[in-house]
């Protein structure tokens, strides 16, 4: 017959219990692995694409097309694990999570136009990573938080492609977009699921 | 408008309500907490800890229950005043939201206490 657990066991049990409790209450939870990974796999295959960084409409439509294909992957995918862990997207979590994400993301967007007017296109990635960093760190404060960790590494590329020649940008940029997302994907897959 | 329905204020009537909820007051700081010990119970103070106010559907959706056991569970809070509930509606859909008392606080600060001694006693 199997012994009944001991007391600091079923303690020990009601603290994990508590702990689990609080983090999928207060935390956003349903930040997506694959959907992370394929935005990964489209910024590399944008990286070949739209070749070295000239500035050119070309190069900045491909980039902004790829934006926008990711930013959909990105909300397909969160309302996919949202619904499969039963969690609202409405609730305060999801909320606060959404406040403190999309402020740098706009930023980013004006500074966008602010830099074509002014002939610096060839200075975008090192924004867009800097910013798109920014936003996944702020949003991570309310996230897992490995999404917090994968943001400051977004920041750090950004400052660093800030800091190269602007000839390197494309390669930021297929190493920020491309591989922070697919190396942060697989990490979220492999400890809080697809 | 929301009404407020949390029982503070309200007249007593121990016969009326669960053993379970009329044990907190006469408790010595050893005892157990009994009505925040049933996991259910202690699910919706944990969730209700970290989050100013959740609604029903929120709470529902997070401790993967039913209606009817959430509700037998939160009212046995709320009786206790663990919990107080805002029933409000949005539209003409009715919305009901929990939140944390200063009592339902102290008494999972009470809880996580005792059973970080329990842990404590067994490693001394």
């Amino acid at each position: 017959m199997p012994r009944p657990p001991a007391l600091h066991d079923h303690a020990l049990d009601n603290l994990r219990f508590i702990r689990e409790t609080m983090e999928r209450a207060g935390a956003f939870t349903s930040v997506p692995g694959w959907g992370g990974v394929l935005m990964g796999v489209t910024a590399i295959a944008t990286a070949a694409l739209a070749g070295p960084v000239d500035g050119s409409r070309r190069w900045l439509a491909a980039w902004l097309t790829d934006a926008a294909v990711a930013g959909a992957i990105g909300l397909v995918a969160i309302a996919i694990k949202a619904q499969q862990s039963g969690l609202s997207l409405a609730a305060v979590p999801a909320r606060r999570f959404a406040l403190a994400y999309v402020p740098p993301l706009v930023a980013g967007a004006v500074l966008t136009v602010v830099f074509v007017r002014a002939g610096l296109a060839t200075r975008l990635p090192g924004c867009w990573l800097l910013l798109y960093g920014t936003a996944v760190a702020t949003g991570g404060v309310e996230a897992v938080r490995v999404v917090a960790l994968m943001g400051i590494c977004f920041m750090a590329a950004g400052v660093a492609a800030l800091a190269m020649p602007a000839e390197w940008g494309n390669w930021m940029m297929a190493a920020g977009f491309g591989g922070l997302h697919i190396g942060f994907g697989l990490a979220i897959v492999r400890n809080y699921g697809g | 408008m929301g009404k407020q329905s949390s029982l503070a204020g309200r007249p007593s009537s121990p016969a009326g309500r669960p053993a379970a909820v009329a044990a907190p007051a006469k408790r010595t700081p050893l005892e157990l907490d009994r009505l925040i010990h049933e996991r259910l119970r202690l699910g919706i103070v944990s969730a209700l800890a970290v989050n100013e106010r959740l609604s029903f559907n929120d709470l529902k959706r997070l401790l993967h229950t039913t209606d009817g056991n959430l509700s037998v569970h939160a009212r046995k809070l709320e009786e206790a005043q663990y919990v107080a509930c805002d029933k409000t509606f949005d539209g003409r859909v009715p919305r009901t939201e929990f939140r944390l008392t200063a009592a339902g606080r102290k008494a999972l600060e009470k809880y996580l206490a005792h059973m970080e001694a329990i842990i404590r006693a067994v490693k001394a």
